[in-house]
């Protein structure tokens, strides 16, 4: 099911196609909201006019060729970084909830407490932890890594929630099948129920990257060129702040709906299936 | 532990920043949330369109990209408002986004049928909504909104780089004076973690309370739910 049908199928949940009288009146709230989204862009519009935002000479700069390699360089950064950390968060997230879902019980309490711990508080408190409670203790990272190690130590408790609800997704049956033909507790994990809950997984994980790289931003605290840094950067030299952020932020709303269509397409195509069969 | 002593009011102070952070920028993003949702699922094409563009822009901003554009933005074109109110607006219009999202696959979870029959006895847009959806999408919408809300508390966090002197910032602040680090972020790290797993044990205590019986056929599902989203 895609996002639209999904909708429409809230729609008819909650009205009858409507008749003349109801149309009528469908178009009158149709052209008055029209108005009052208009006259708030507008009003939007004359804030930044008003206040000289709407300069040209303060927008063109961002055509030109090096101003757009600065920001392209900490767009590499902070893709290089979204990447690493999800390539070794994903895996770890997966043994995380395996260990959850293991039969020893000192396993599944460190396994419970990494997650709660690093569901329950807030990234920048780990990055503070590594660029200022760390080096007391003589342990410093490349400040490259004071971003990626924090990304990977939250994320893998997040996904690692992702895998569990995908492991108890995958029907009873498939278990007790995987029992009737005679393969071990491990064999039947291995060969028939993980393969199954990292494909239903799979959109939640595309999700995952999105928070990853909305993550990636805390480079701004410890001076790691991603986008956002190079953006406090370009800021210095130029001085135009709304111009800068704005475009920064636009550009990680288009990587990040990008990525959130292909999770829903990917999840509209596995239901099609799942329905189909 | 001095270094606690002697900041007891500062600390007291930034702990009832972080919680005033958290329950506003909720509570404000609840209302929000849930008037997108309605205009989601309402027959105004128009008002469709704009709150489906809002959770688009929203649900995929970094929030401390976002918490940056209004401190630090806003000024440049006119609107000064003080840093705190900055964070729950940047808390609110982010969290907006994620309730308006639970809401609606809340509302998709509802069987047609009993809309249907809700109109057959002449209630209309609204009253479908309020008496017959609204009521049982709820429950199905508790765990997601209290993942919203530790979004929210962990959210908060990011407004101590918009100088709001919320928890992070005050132990940063008494870091660099005292250089008490391991204490410093204990103190940080347990008021995070007794706010978000507070939430999540009220959350667990309504969802029992609003559970018609068969509530476990829903549970691992819900985390599965792709709409639902994850937040940051």
């Amino acid at each position: 099911m895609s996002a639209t049908a999904g909708s429409s199928t809230a729609t008819q949940v909650l009205f009858d196609a409507p008749g003349p009288k109801g149309r009528r009146r469908i178009l009158l709230l149709s052209i008055l909201s029209v108005v009052l989204i208009a006259a708030l862009l507008a009003g939007a519009l004359w804030q930044f006019h008003a206040n000289g935002q709407l300069d040209p000479n303060k927008w063109v700069v961002y055509l030109r060729a090096d101003y757009l390699a600065f920001l392209g360089h900490g767009l590499w950064g902070t893709l290089k970084v979204t990447a690493l950390a999800a390539v070794i968060a994903f895996p770890f997230g997966l043994l995380l909830a395996l260990a959850r879902l293991s039969r020893f019980l000192l396993l599944r309490s460190v396994a419970v407490t990494w997650i709660e711990f690093f569901r329950g508080i807030p990234m920048l408190l780990v990055v503070y932890a590594f660029l200022l409670a760390l080096p007391a203790f003589g342990v410093t990272f490349p400040r490259f890594w004071m971003l990626v190690i924090p990304m990977i130590l939250v994320s893998s408790a997040t996904t690692a929630e992702v895998f569990r609800a995908g492991i108890r997704a995958v029907d009873i049956g498939q278990h007790e099948a995987a029992d009737a033909i005679g393969l071990s507790r491990r064999d039947s994990l291995v060969y028939v129920v993980l393969p199954q809950a990292v494909r239903l997984v799979l959109p939640s994980l595309i999700l995952a990257l999105v928070t990853l790289l909305k993550d990636s931003t805390l480079g701004y605290v410890v001076s790691y060129n991603e986008l956002q840094f190079q953006g406090k950067t370009l800021v210095s030299i130029t001085r135009y702040l709304v111009q800068t952020y704005l475009v920064v932020s636009v550009i990680y709303i288009v990587i990040n709906l990008l990525l959130t269509r292909i999770a829903l397409s990917l999840d509209a195509r596995m239901k099609a299936r799942a329905a189909a069969s | 532990m001095d270094a606690i002593r002697e900041n007891l009011p500062l600390l007291a102070q930034g702990i009832g920043t972080t919680i005033a952070l958290t329950v506003l920028g909720y509570a404000f993003a609840l209302i929000l949330g849930t008037v997108l949702a309605v205009a989601r699922v309402s027959p105004i094409p128009p008002l469709r369109g704009a709150a489906t563009v809002y959770v688009e822009i929203f649900r995929n901003i970094p929030l401390l990209s976002l918490l940056i554009l209004i401190a630090f933005g806003l000024p440049d074109v006119g609107l000064l408002l003080p840093y705190f109110w900055c964070g729950v607006l940047g808390l609110t219009l982010s969290s907006a986004a994620f309730v308006c999202e639970n809401v609606r696959s809340g509302i998709n979870t509802v069987p047609v049928g009993h809309a249907e029959a809700a109109r057959s006895i002449g209630l209309g847009f609204f009253g479908t909504l309020r008496f017959v959806v609204l009521p049982q999408a709820f429950r199905s919408m508790v765990q997601p909104l209290v993942n919203v809300f530790i979004g929210t508390v962990i959210g908060s966090a990011l407004c101590s780089a918009i100088a709001v002197q919320e928890v992070t910032w005050v132990t940063q602040t008494l870091n660099i004076r005292y250089a008490q680090a391991v204490l410093m972020f204990m103190i940080a790290g347990a008021v995070y973690l007794l706010l978000s797993l507070g939430g999540a044990a009220l959350g667990g205590v309504i969802e029992r309370a609003v559970a018609p019986g068969g509530k476990d056929r829903s549970s691992g599902r819900a985390a599965l739910d792709v709409t639902a989203g994850a937040q940051a």
